[in-house]
């Protein structure tokens, strides 16, 4: 049992992500946010969660995805971290969730390294399930705020000078 | 198992904080107190000695030891309770209360002045007890190691160590009752050697064991000068649970001979040089967790002996975490006032949700009147759970009284200290930082307001001199006057000053409360008003610059000859905040309302374009730069012409900027929540706060906005003044 480990998986812009089901708080749908002043693109603002602020960050414009139209699909995947301290806590908002799967760990296979636009410290690994390829991310990743809040900064640099 | 002791530090550490202040207050008091006063302070000193034993803080204990000696021989008349002892005693319980500060902190304290003081100690008790001739203490054993709840009885004891033997069989609840084994050893090995064998013979099978039990059994040895009673002192709370025998051996050669031959028996001492301190946690990190009992037995119950001496002789050691997590301790009738109130709550929504079951329109007076019970409800309850972090300013005001006493023997001028309205209650973290200003306010009364003795008797004033404090509430605010009957300050010689430091114009004519504002201006020497002791501390425009940070305001009203009375408003919690909510675009934003100065709708004609896009407003005298939120903080407004806004003038570090907003909503009050627990702080933002309909809002820093918008319109210098690149304001 210890050698599997379950993954919440989302569609983002035709690829099939996935989460550890672990640290998946809740799901939610879109709903409106309240936008922080200077922010970088792909943070759409923060909302109320039961009296905590939370920040939503769009994974599409994070992976540096075209960004797609919200729509009755678009769900909010809240993500908490327990293993840390601080217990961050963040949202990010995808195409749509898609199903729960298992894997074994052995079955979870090292991403190879492609120029890809995503960075590749969000990869964890790549799984198939039922002729599927699934792009497992690494959830520490995702939950730390400097490689988080990281990637956009450098492009805005790139763009100011 | 074994009690993880470390768990009750913090607390042990708040009391005997609580017991210092205590021990203080009443020390100044001893004078004119009676018996019960001395009685309070030998018992404040006794439980700091008897907890600092218990935890092995043994440096505290055998300074608290000297300390409660003294007191008691004030305590049974032996000794008459002299100034220069109280002085003493003070000085005494500032040594204590920089071990224990070292020990919360975990950080090695200065050991010079606690030796000197402990010297001085030895001394008076020397002294004291020839004099008295009572002899029943002998001075050179007050700096034995001894910790032992009672007074010991010397005349028992020899010289001559013997050794023990000490069979002890504890009843397997033995822990449950809260005695440890382990602390028993420990008490002993401050007695003299130890020796311990421990024997598993009764240990069940693993299945079995229940991991709060006790199954093991010890024969120690133990070679000491001690008497027999002593020994058996220290298994006083576990008499009545264990098989206790205890046999006169031999003397201490044949004793030590005989531990050496035991297997498995180390002394204490060799332990303790040998185990690092790191390594010896770890070890009983393991240990506690481990369910091999076996293992917990002798040595590495030997090597907690060794974890607590560590402890107390390398405090230093940095890598240890601070447990501190601060704490409040909160009046029963608030908490009962709490659950009277959720017990309300509970009623409101259980008669509401009755309603909502089968509602129709003629039931809807009884809803609005129970939403308005639920209002109000919710009211009181937020009150009340506010109240919970509400500390009476005698916190604050405690270390006053022996503040004024050093001071007043410094100066050689006799204080009369007053405090009034100490029960006014303040917001914990106010409290908290409340202190050091009003420290040097009180300070300064004393120091440049009070005139010395001769001077005031010319003057027809008492000779003593008083300073009043005052704390009372007025309206949303709580107030905190510190009032002296000094010779005032001189209002010329500050206006001197002044114009001297080009602060002011000479031909100005300032009011009074403009000319005393002065003093608040950094770099305002103070040593121009009256004495050469100043220069301490924080200078005025420090206590200025703390006092607005925690949104108060700071005012001094003063008449020459008569006095001076600083009076600190100051908001009752920083935890909220009145607030006025404006509109910029679709967002929703709150300016906190004390710095607002004006709002007002803007006249085209007072509106002045400078260069580029910087525009100025003219209000009254001043020209107000014009700041648009919506570009400051790159989000879309409705309205962008200046000429169709509002402006909201705010103004921070005495900096007045205009802030254009597109409307202005209501003013209420807003719960502060901090952004930085999921996300991280953003420029020109404070916090955020969640409004009435579960929207969030953000809290403007106008501080931070004034910077912001400072640093933009260097931006809009000429040469710089091409198309702004898309990311414009992003960055810093």
């Amino acid at each position: 049992m210890e050698h599997e480990q379950e993954y919440l998986t989302f569609k983002l812009n035709g690829e099939e992500y996935g989460v550890d089901i672990l640290s998946v708080q809740e799901i939610r749908v879109w709903s409106s946010v309240t936008e922080l002043p200077n922010k970088p693109n792909y943070l759409k603002g923060v909302i109320n969660l039961r009296g905590v602020i939370i920040p939503i960050i769009d994974l599409r414009l994070r992976f540096g995805k075209e960004p797609l139209p919200y729509n009755e699909q678009t769900v909010t995947i809240i993500l908490r971290d327990h293993n840390s301290d601080k217990n961050m806590v963040v949202g990010i908002v995808v195409d749509a969730v898609s199903e729960v799967y298992k894997f074994a760990l052995q079955s979870i296979r090292q991403a190879p390294e492609f120029g890809s636009q995503i960075d590749s410290c969000f990869l964890k690994g790549l799984a198939t399930v039922e002729g599927k390829l699934i792009i497992l991310l690494d959830n520490n990743a995702l939950l730390n705020q400097d490689e988080l809040y990281s990637f956009e900064q450098q492009v805005l640099e790139v763009a100011c000078e | 198992m074994t009690i993880d002791l470390s768990q009750f530090v913090p607390t042990f550490l708040e009391e005997s904080f609580e017991g210092l202040a205590l021990m203080e207050a009443s020390l100044l008091d001893l004078e004119n107190g009676d018996s019960e006063t001395i009685n309070s302070i030998f018992r404040a000193a006794h439980s700091i000695k008897g907890g600092a034993g218990t935890f092995g803080f043994s440096d505290v204990s055998e300074f608290t030891h000297l300390v409660e000696t003294l007191l008691d021989e004030m305590r049974d008349g032996r000794r008459d309770i002299k100034p220069i002892d109280i002085e003493l005693l003070l000085e005494s319980v500032d040594c204590i209360r920089l071990m224990i500060e070292a020990i919360k902190d975990d950080v090695s304290f200065e050991k010079t002045k606690i030796e000197q003081i402990a010297r001085l100690l030895t001394e008076t008790l020397a002294v004291g007890v020839t004099t008295a001739k009572s002899g029943t203490v002998d001075p050179k054993d007050n700096n034995d190691n001894l910790v032992v709840d009672e007074p010991i009885n010397l005349q028992e004891s020899s010289d001559e160590k013997v050794k023990w033997l000490i069979k002890f069989i504890p009843e397997h609840h033995l822990i449950q009752t809260g005695n440890d084994p382990l602390l028993l050893f420990n008490a002993l090995a401050d007695l003299g050697e130890v020796g311990v064998v421990g024997f598993s013979t009764d240990l069940p099978s693993l299945s079995d064991i229940d991991a709060e039990e006790v199954y093991l059994s010890w024969e120690l040895s133990l070679v000491t000068t001690a008497s027999q009673a002593e020994i058996i002192e220290v298994f006083e709370w576990v008499e009545d649970e264990c098989l206790l025998t205890l046999t006169r051996v031999a003397s201490a050669e044949a004793a030590i001979k005989n531990v050496a031959a035991q297997p498995y028996v180390e002394t204490q001492a060799s332990i303790v040089s040998a185990e690092p301190a790191e390594t010896a946690r770890t070890a009983v990190v393991t240990n506690e967790a481990d369910i091999k009992l076996e293992q917990t037995s002798v040595a590495s119950a030997i090597e907690n002996v060794s974890v607590v001496s560590a402890k107390t002789s390398e405090p230093s050691s940095p890598t240890k975490a601070k447990a501190d997590a601060g704490s409040i301790r909160v009046g029963v009738d608030k908490v009962d006032s709490l659950i009277n109130l959720v017990g309300e709550l509970v009623i409101t929504q259980s008669m509401l949700s009755e309603l909502g079951n089968d509602f129709d329109l003629s039931k809807i007076e009884k809803l609005s009147s129970g939403l308005e019970q639920l209002l109000q409800n919710t009211k009181e309850l937020q009150e009340s759970v506010m109240r919970i972090r509400m500390l009476p300013i005698s916190f604050a005001f405690n270390r006053f009284p022996r503040l004024v006493h050093d001071l007043s023997n410094k100066t050689g001028k006799a204080i009369e200290l007053i405090t009034q309205g100490e029960q006014t209650e303040l917001d914990k973290t106010v409290m908290e930082q409340i202190g050091d200003p009003l420290t040097h306010l009180v300070r300064n009364a004393i120091d440049h307001g009070i005139e010395p003795a001769e001077v005031r008797l010319a003057n027809n004033k008492p000779e003593k001199g008083t300073v009043a404090l005052n704390a009372y509430h007025q309206g949303g605010s709580i107030v905190i006057e510190i009032n002296d009957d000094g010779g005032g300050i001189n209002r010329q010689a500050v206006f001197n000053k002044a114009v001297e430091k080009g602060i002011v114009d000479v031909n100005s004519t300032l009011t009074d409360s403009q000319v005393f504002d002065l003093i608040f201006e950094p770099g305002f020497s103070t040593a121009e008003k009256v004495s050469d002791i100043s220069g301490r501390g924080v200078g005025m425009d420090v206590v200025k610059k703390n006092i607005q940070a925690l949104g108060g305001r700071i005012q001094v009203e003063s008449k020459q000859g008569i006095g001076t009375t600083v009076k600190i408003n100051l908001p009752l919690t920083l935890a909220i905040l009145d607030g006025q909510l404006v509109k910029v675009g679709s967002e929703t934003y709150i300016i906190p309302l004390i710095t607002i100065v004006e709002s007002l709708q803007v006249r085209t004609d007072f509106i002045n374009r400078v260069s580029g896009d910087m525009v100025l407003y003219r209000l009254r005298e001043d020209n107000v730069p014009v700041i648009p939120i919506y570009k400051l903080f790159n989000i879309e407004a409705v309205i962008t012409e200046v000429e169709n806004a509002l402006l909201v003038v705010v103004e921070a570090d005495g900096q007045k900027i205009g802030l254009l907003v597109d409307d202005l909503l209501a003013q209420q009050q807003v719960v502060i929540k901090s952004l930085n627990d999921n996300y991280q702080q953003v420029e020109g933002i404070s916090g955020a706060t969640i409004l009435g309909d579960g929207s969030v809002a953000m809290i403007l820093d106008v501080p931070g906005m004034i910077t912001m918008a400072l640093r933009s319109a260097q931006q809009y210098q000429p040469h710089n003044h091409q198309a702004q690149p898309q990311f414009e304001g992003v960055q810093p």
